[in-house]
């Protein structure tokens, strides 16, 4: 299954690379962001680009909003394109379709993030370096591949579910985007609390060890990763999606 | 090699209150060209789904390649090929990067795949073309395409569903004579729908008319024009006369007579001769030059069915 899920991430990295029908269509958005998170940012920012535990909450979403921007296409896209009735009819096991479409939206998501992230780090030492070695301290540097791996994987597995039931890849957008804002509906409540609410939310806030939240943070994405995953899984049904 | 590429019985798929195929049985038999002809509605994509185990039946069962499509359907579609009612080609995709994208899924080799994705294009005259975006391609050369997708792992069975709907009659008798071809080449099992009866005509061994779900007939196209056979005569000659014309009439043998820019036509009843009426024709002073008796076609009987119907 292994080799099955490498194919379909094989195409699916050919198609993004190929969007429109061109060649050059899928490179200059993908180099544009690099250029931005690798180059520009980091000469903007300075120092503070690596060394500030800021960065580890930028890195930890850019994954989610790269991996939105394809992810809604999966499976929606390969529906009205009509070519997923042949794929289905293919000796393609169901489990290996859909792994390889997370995977193919993790590949993309994080892979874009990691090599963003080496190209900024590149920057900062050849520009601020000034002959010593820049780098993320170890423990934000292993929050940053963490979470953002999860992160991506939670936008690959939410954008696989959208998109397993929506008819267009428009549908699948605007169901991503629901879902995406469902998941910050906790944030713009915050506002509206009541005061003492609030008051209560800032002691309990202040009491916690913050070096504990990343920790906490990821404890909570791998378990909606798998819930995702888990539920993307049950609702993977061939009959089901030859018919809708 | 089972002799039986394909075994249904009593195969029936329900949606919801529509009956798509009723108590379908039939066998097809291993390296011919079965040809499921019936209009649009018929049941026909619905068949092909359920026999590549993309569907369940509602009752019934059927046996592909010898394999059980409920419980077995994975080993099926691990050794068929599929032409869909869509081609199914990623069009932002190249058409060797297609090929290469559906080589890999049915894990060829790197040199084999590459060597037989060669072999197809050449005979299917793609292969110049092979770098090309499919996106800006005709429908034809993307049928063709397909086909070659189809075939790209060596199926011993291949589902077609309507492969020259859409095209242009050029383009459409190209593909049926690459279609021929390939299959006598390769020696392949098809299993073709259509609502073309001259496709079926060329390419099929054998024909299963299918109407509102059921199989109405089966058999070779031969067999079909002849069980559908209307006892038809067409007479040329001169001094075909009004007391010619209705002394036939009056024949107890005879179901019609037309007279159309001086050729007779005698519809005949099921068990008319046609002896004496020429020698009466002789007699009543008719020059007779030829007489033929008219083969129905497979849209004769085709169209007999689908009246039955009404």
């Amino acid at each position: 299954m292994i080799t099955d899920i490498f194919t379909i991430v094989w195409k699916e990295i050919h198609e993004m690379l190929f969007q429109r029908g061109r060649f050059r269509g899928g490179w200059v958005g993908m180099l544009f962001f690099i250029a931005v998170f690798g180059i520009f940012m980091p000469l903007q920012s300075g120092r503070s680009w690596v060394e500030s535990p800021l960065s580890l909450v930028y890195w930890s979403w850019i994954p989610f909003l790269l991996g939105s921007s394809i992810v809604a296409d999966t499976i929606a896209g390969e529906r009205e394109r009509h070519t997923l009735e042949t794929l289905l009819a293919s000796r393609l096991s169901d489990r290996a379709i859909l792994f390889g479409k997370i995977a193919a939206a993790i590949t993309y998501g994080w892979g874009l993030t990691l090599v963003s992230i080496l190209l900024g780090l590149a920057t900062i030492n050849l520009v601020f370096g000034k002959g010593e070695l820049i780098l993320y301290p170890l423990d934000i540097g292993a929050g940053i591949l963490i979470l953002s791996f999860l992160v991506a994987t939670l936008a690959a597995g939410l954008g696989v579910l959208v998109s397993l039931r929506a008819t267009s890849v428009r549908q699948a957008q605007q169901s991503f985007s629901i879902a995406f804002f469902v998941l910050f509906i906790p944030i713009f409540l915050v506002p509206v609390l009541p005061d003492e609410w609030k008051i209560r939310a800032i002691e309990i806030l202040s009491r916690v060890n913050l070096r504990m939240v990343p920790v906490a943070l990821a404890g909570l994405l791998i378990l909606i990763d798998c819930l995702l995953i888990w539920i993307a899984t049950a609702r993977f049904k061939r009959a089901q999606l030859i018919l809708d | 090699m089972n002799p039986i590429a394909i075994q249904t019985q009593s195969l029936t798929r329900d949606f919801k209150t529509v009956r798509a195929v009723d108590d379908l049985t039939l066998d097809v038999p291993a390296g011919k060209v079965f040809g499921s002809l019936g209009p649009t509605g018929s049941g026909k994509t619905t068949t092909i789904r359920l026999l590549l185990g993309l569907l369940e039946p509602t009752q019934g069962q059927a046996k592909v390649l010898g394999f059980d499509t409920r419980s077995e359907a994975a080993r099926i579609r691990a050794q068929c090929g599929a032409l869909l009612e869509h081609n199914g080609l990623y069009e932002r995709l190249s058409a060797e990067t297609n090929l290469e994208f559906y080589g890999r899924i049915w894990h060829i080799p790197s040199t084999e795949r590459k060597n037989r994705i060669q072999e197809l294009l050449t005979h299917l005259d793609l292969w110049e073309r092979r770098k090309e975006i499919t996106g800006n391609w005709s429908r034809g050369m993307k049928q063709k395409l397909a086909f070659a997708r189809t075939l790209l792992h060596k199926p011993a069975l291949v589902f077609l569903d309507e492969p020259t709907a859409g095209l242009d009659p050029l383009a459409a008798a190209s593909l049926r004579e690459d279609l021929s071809a390939m299959a006598k080449r390769e020696g392949v099992t098809i299993f073709l729908t259509t609502h073309n009866l001259a496709e079926a005509e060329k390419l099929c061994d054998q024909v299963g008319v299918i109407r509102q779900g059921k199989l109405v007939a089966v058999g070779s196209p031969e067999t079909l024009r002849g069980q559908g056979s209307i006892p038809r005569v067409r007479i040329t000659g001169r001094n075909f006369s009004d007391r010619l014309l209705a002394s036939l009439r009056s024949r107890s043998e005879v179901k019609d007579v037309g007279l159309d820019a001086g050729i007779l036509t005698v519809e005949l009843k099921q068990d008319g001769s046609l002896t004496p009426l020429v020698n009466l024709m002789v007699q009543e002073g008719a020059e007779i030059e030829e007489v033929n008796r008219m083969k129905a076609s497979l849209e004769d009987v085709f169209l007999t069915l689908m009246e039955e119907e009404k």
